[in-house]
């Protein structure tokens, strides 16, 4: 790991650097999904904090949590939060700040079809590939009125390790015995049909080139490219389309077990939630060593879940439902 | 006897004092590549070793790569590289042979010969991902129009059986001929050219016509030069990384058909790398030196064809 320690003792050295340099520097690294919002919330926040520079880097989720576990950065992000074996790794303790949220969406190319509904049933079975044709009775059932080609369904999917994937295989996982037993959920998994491409941008591609195509990407991402996306059924058998009003409505069902902000509300039952919704994660050390870096994290932090709410929904995101913001500010009180 | 300056001034110690320091930073220079590669392939082997521990050879046969149940298996891999390299091949070997005749004879005026050789080695200079872009514009359409139709005709055999899909190992194949075609090209022209003037005199003294001459005499004397042409375009297939995961379609399962979409050794270290962690970094590490085998492997038997191919020509002159 030498490598490791030459880049670590670069951080020192780049961090002893600001100490003589007029303002404190924070680097974050790690999802990919939030960074046009946080980049957003930075633009925002130094205009106001000129002496704070903050530069985050759209790495992957993965990557991010390497980053943060390894000391090269002052924030961490990850769209999968942590699991305990890698906040047992951090030894200031981790402390997980759910920052915003997203819906994933199923976009599907189908011209002529803008309307689609798709039942549990359905698009679990899509992706399980157990349905191969768009007129399957399945589809067809919840979808009177809409003329089905006899086409076969190209399922696209992420080449890469992705949270998107991880929330979506959970959900999969959640709702269809025979996906979990199959595929399972993770950030990277054997998905039994179709085809991959990398990132929301490879998927998005890969959709639009083939008629027939469905494929999950960010709800941001589709609204931004246009894409035609389904209404699912949800666990209380209606069907919604990814806004953020469904978005906040399934949010607004997460039950945080005790101070650790971890939760994926992977299958609400309320009535207007949407059925993949899901929160990204800031992650922060429990413990700074340098106190004014912990400070200006800080500040920066709670300026994103305050103010910085107000530019989630522009973006594509689902604003945090006030008591998550409540949650939020107390863990971000514990950073020391 | 004293030393006698050359007519320069300088005294034969002096230049040979200068040529010890030459030699000494050619020589260090040449041991740095060869320690760079060692040292290349030690640091891949080192952070493969868990997976090659857990998985020993069993990671070349298992056909399930399921990074979220840590089970690794490479063969789907191994087959997609495998396919559609020789894929690539068989498409680009007679067309890259024909370009090479026709650029070693007389049919069109040197001026025109150049320019075409100049045309096709600048193939060699577009960058991978162009390739790749130009594959989802035109290959894509092409293959996802014209795939039904072989699936349809050709669908009993296994290679084409259907569902089709655009983006799949047949799609990947052809960027990819295109792609080796400079190699095998240049290679292939350079041994022809090399086919000495008194081979062909003589098979026309013989009464061969001009065709007869380049079947009988020309191609089989170039053959060693070919065959290496081919065996180096064969390694670069297999390495090829972006044009390729652009195009199969990234998948981990096992297929033999052609038109459905595959997954290369290179493009999946490039897909998972950035965002694996434990057992799964390792495991692309082993598929990584298994890749670094397999081109260096492949590189060197082309390497030896091509000097001894150069040694025989030799001969003949």
């Amino acid at each position: 790991m030498k490598i490791s320690l030459l880049l670590g003792s670069a951080a020192t050295l780049l961090a002893a650097g600001t100490v003589f340099a007029a303002g404190t520097q924070l680097q974050g690294a790690g999802a990919t999904f939030p960074a046009p919002l946080y980049q957003r919330w930075i633009a925002e926040y130094t205009k106001s904090n000129p002496n704070v520079q903050i530069n985050y880097q759209a790495v992957g989720s993965g990557a991010g949590i390497k980053q943060f576990t390894q000391n090269l950065v002052a924030f961490g992000a990850s769209d999968a939060a942590m699991k305990d074996d890698e906040i047992a790794a951090v030894k200031q303790g981790v402390v997980l700040i759910p920052a915003t949220a997203g819906s994933i969406v199923l976009a599907y190319n189908l011209p002529g079809v803008t309307e689609l509904k798709l039942s549990r049933e359905a698009y679990s079975g899509i992706f399980v590939g157990k349905i191969t044709k768009w007129n399957d009775p399945a589809i067809a059932k919840t979808n009177s009125g809409v003329k089905l080609p006899d086409t076969a369904i190209t399922v696209c999917s992420r080449s890469d390790g992705s949270g998107t994937t991880f929330v979506f295989t959970k959900h999969l996982s959640a709702i269809n015995p025979e996906f979990k037993d199959k595929v399972g959920e993770g950030t990277s998994v054997t998905w039994p049909t179709g085809v991959a491409g990398k990132g929301n941008d490879g998927v998005t591609a890969l959709i639009k080139q083939s008629p027939g195509a469905i494929g999950y990407v960010e709800y941001g991402y589709a609204k931004n490219n246009k894409l035609t996306f389904a209404s699912l059924e949800n666990k209380a058998g209606q069907f919604v389309t990814a806004t953020t009003a469904s978005g906040e409505a399934t949010l607004a069902t997460t039950k945080f077990q005790g101070d650790l902000l971890r939760a994926w509300p992977s299958d609400p039952e309320v009535k207007d939630a949407y059925p993949i919704s899901t929160f990204t994660w800031i992650l922060l050390y429990k413990k700074y060593e340098n106190k004014d870096q912990g400070e200006a994290v800080k500040k920066f932090v709670e300026f994103g879940l305050t103010d910085g709410q107000k530019f989630a929904e522009e973006l594509g995101y689902i604003p945090l439902p006030k008591d998550i913001v409540d949650k939020d500010l107390a863990a971000l009180k514990t950073v020391q | 006897m004293p030393e006698q300056p050359d007519s320069t001034g300088r005294t034969m110690g002096k230049v040979r004092r200068r040529l010890d320091l030459f030699l000494v930073i050619t020589w260090l220079m040449s041991v740095a590549a060869v320690v760079t590669l060692l040292w290349i392939v030690v640091s891949i082997v080192l952070p493969a070793w868990p997976a090659i521990q857990k998985t020993g050879l069993g990671f070349f046969t298992n056909t399930a790569w399921d990074a979220n149940r840590d089970r690794y298996g490479a063969f789907p891999f191994l087959v997609g590289t495998a396919l559609t390299s020789l894929i690539a091949l068989c498409i680009a070997l007679p067309l890259g042979v024909f370009i090479a005749l026709f650029l070693s004879e007389n049919f069109l005026p040197l001026g025109v010969r150049q320019t075409i050789r100049f045309v096709v080695e600048l193939l060699a200079a577009i960058p991978s991902v162009v390739y790749g872009l130009w594959g989802i514009a035109v290959l894509i359409p092409i293959v996802q129009k014209f795939g039904g139709l072989l699936s349809d005709r050709l669908g009993f055999i296994p290679l084409f059986k259907g569902p089709v899909f655009g983006n799949s190992t047949l799609t990947a194949s052809l960027v990819l001929a295109l792609m080796v075609l400079p190699t095998i090209t240049a290679i292939s022209r350079s041994a022809l050219v090399a086919v000495p003037k008194t081979l062909r005199e003589g098979s026309y003294a013989v009464g061969a016509t001009r065709w007869e001459t380049i079947f009988r005499v020309l191609l089989p004397t170039a053959a060693p030069g070919i065959v290496a042409a081919t065996i180096l375009a064969f390694g670069r297939a297999m390495g090829e990384t972006m044009a390729v995961a652009m195009l199969i379609g990234n998948s981990p399962r096992l297929s033999w058909s052609l038109l459905s979409p595959g997954g290369t050794l290179a493009g999946l270290l490039a897909n998972q790398f950035g965002e694996a962690k434990g057992l799964q970094i390792s495991a692309l590490m082993y598929a990584a030196l298994a890749l670094v085998l397999l081109t260096l492997v492949v590189n060197m038997i082309g390497e030896a064809v091509l000097r001894h191919a150069q040694k025989v020509t030799a001969g003949v002159r």
